[in-house]
C-alpha cells in the first residue's frame, strides 16, 4: 500500500514522468498562489474520482460484472471511457456547488480551476491507470491521492521556480515557454532518480 | 492558395498548435520513444480530429449552447473508443505500447479546441480541412522528436537499425538518456526555440498572449 502511494507521488509522478495534464501544468505555473489553488483542486478531484470510477468499473463494466443480472456473459470495459469522464464532470459540478455553498472563500480562491480540470488529461489518466493495473478498491484510494498530490507537488514546485527565474539573462527565444520546458525537463530528471529508492 | 486551402495548410506551419498554442503536450511528449508509436498516434489523431470537426460542423446548428461541452465530449469520445479497438485488434502490440495515451486523446485540448474555435462557427468541409491540417502540424512534431529519441536512444527507426551498435559490434554508443522523460521537456523546450528564433513574430505573440492571460 505505502510502495502505491510513494511511487505515485514520486518515481511515476503523473506531469514528470507521464507527460499528463502539461497544458495546464504549463499555462498555470506562472504564479505560486494560483499553482497552490490548482494543486489543491487536483488533490481533492483526483482523491473522489478515483474510487468511483473504480467501483463502477468493477461492477458494471468489467467482465462478468453484470453476472446477478443475468448477464454474466456481457463485457462492457469499451465504455470505460466515456463512464470515466461522464464521472469526473459531474464530480466537478458537485463539488463545485458543495464547495460553493459551504466553503465559499476555498470556491472563490479557486475560481476557474476547478471547471478546467475536467479537461486535464492527469484526471482521465490516473482513472485509466488504475483500471490497466488493476488496482482494487482501497488501492485505488490510496492511489488517488498519492496520483493528485504528486501533481500537486510538481505545479508547486514550478511555479516557484519560475517566478525567481531572472528571464533576462535567458537567450530571447527561450523565454516563457522554451525555459518552462527545459525547467520541468531537470525537474523530471530529479524526480526520476527517487525510482532508484526501494520502498518496499 | 485558395481560400478552401488556408485551414489546412496555416496550422501545419504559421499557427502550429503545438509549438504556438501550446496545446496537446502530455501526449506529444509520452508516445515519442520511437517512431513507430509516434506514426500510429499521428494517425490516430488525424482520424479523431478530422470526423469531429466534420461531425460536430454537421451538428452545430443543432447544438444547445449550454450543454455543448457534453455533447462535444461525447462525439470525441466515441471516436476514440472506435480508434482503440480498431488498434487493439490489427496493431495490438503499439497499441499495448500505447497503453492509456489512445484513450486520452479524448482530453487531448488540440480536439475541443478546434471543436470549439472552429468546428462551431464554419461549414464541414472547411471544418475537415482544419481538423486534418491541424492533426499533421501536430503529427509533424510528434514524428520529429520520435525521430531524434529513438535513432539517439537505440540507434534505429521503426526498428531498423541506423546506427549500428557498439555491443554487436559497431561505432554508435547508445544515449539511455533519450528514452527517459526529460529528454522529451529538453527537445520540446530546444524545438520551441528554434521555431520562436525563426520566427520572432510567433515568440511575441505568445507572449503578448501570456501577459493577457
Amino acid at each position: 500500500m505505502i510502495d502505491i502511494l510513494l511511487t505515485a507521488i514520486f518515481s511515476e509522478n503523473l506531469a514528470l514522468a507521464y507527460f499528463l495534464g502539461m497544458c495546464t501544468f504549463l499555462a498555470v505555473s506562472k504564479h505560486f498562489e494560483t499553482a497552490f489553488g490548482l494543486g489543491l483542486a487536483m488533490i481533492a478531484v483526483e482523491t473522489i474520482t478515483v474510487p468511483i470510477n473504480n467501483l463502477i468499473f468493477h461492477s458494471v463494466l468489467e467482465e462478468g460484472a453484470l453476472d446477478w443480472a443475468g448477464l454474466g456473459e456481457m463485457n462492457l470495459s469499451f465504455l470505460t471511457l466515456i463512464a470515466a469522464i461522464g464521472v469526473i464532470a459531474a464530480t466537478v459540478q458537485i463539488l463545485e456547488m458543495i464547495l460553493d455553498r459551504f466553503f465559499p472563500r476555498l470556491y472563490r480562491a479557486l475560481g476557474i480551476y476547478l471547471p478546467l480540470i475536467t479537461v486535464n488529461c492527469a484526471i482521465l489518466g490516473a482513472s485509466l491507470f488504475m483500471v490497466e493495473r488493476h488496482y482494487n478498491f482501497s488501492e485505488s484510494i490510496v492511489y488517488g491521492f498519492g496520483a493528485g498530490l504528486g501533481w500537486a507537488l510538481a505545479i508547486w514546485a514550478l511555479a516557484a521556480l519560475r517566478e525567481r527565474v531572472d528571464e533576462r539573462l535567458v537567450p530571447k527565444g527561450l523565454r516563457g515557454l522554451g525555459l518552462a520546458f527545459i525547467l520541468t525537463g531537470l525537474m523530471s530528471m530529479g524526480f526520476a532518480t527517487f525510482g532508484s529508492l526501494n520502498f518496499g | 492558395m485558395t481560400k478552401n486551402h488556408a485551414p489546412l495548410l496555416d496550422p501545419i506551419l504559421t499557427s502550429n498548435p503545438v509549438t504556438l498554442h501550446v496545446l496537446g503536450i502530455c501526449s506529444a511528449l509520452a508516445v515519442t520513444t520511437s517512431l513507430t508509436t509516434s506514426l500510429v498516434m499521428s494517425a490516430a489523431l488525424i482520424f479523431v480530429l478530422s470526423l469531429s470537426n466534420a461531425t460536430i460542423s454537421l451538428i452545430r446548428n443543432h447544438i444547445p449552447q449550454n450543454i455543448r461541452l457534453i455533447v462535444q465530449i461525447t462525439i470525441i469520445a466515441s471516436l476514440v473508443i472506435i480508434v482503440d479497438l480498431i488498434l487493439q485488434a490489427y496493431l495490438f502490440e503499439i497499441s499495448k505500447r500505447l497503453s492509456v495515451f489512445v484513450g486520452l486523446i479524448v482530453t487531448n485540448c488540440i480536439v475541443l479546441a478546434r471543436a470549439e474555435a472552429f468546428a462551431m462557427k464554419n461549414p464541414p468541409l472547411p471544418s475537415l480541412w482544419d481538423g486534418i491540417g491541424n492533426a499533421l502540424g501536430y503529427g509533424w512534431i510528434l514524428l520529429l522528436i520520435g525521430t531524434i529519441r529513438e535513432l539517439l536512444s537505440a540507434g534505429t527507426l521503426m526498428g531498423q537499425t541506423i546506427l549500428p551498435l557498439v555491443d554487436d559490434g559497431g561505432w554508435f554508443t547508445p544515449l539511455q538518456m533519450m528514452a527517459l522523460p526529460p529528454s522529451a521537456f529538453f527537445l520540446l523546450g530546444l524545438l520551441v526555440w528554434v521555431v520562436r528564433t525563426l520566427r520572432p513574430d510567433q515568440a511575441d505573440e505568445a507572449q503578448k498572449q501570456e501577459d493577457a492571460s
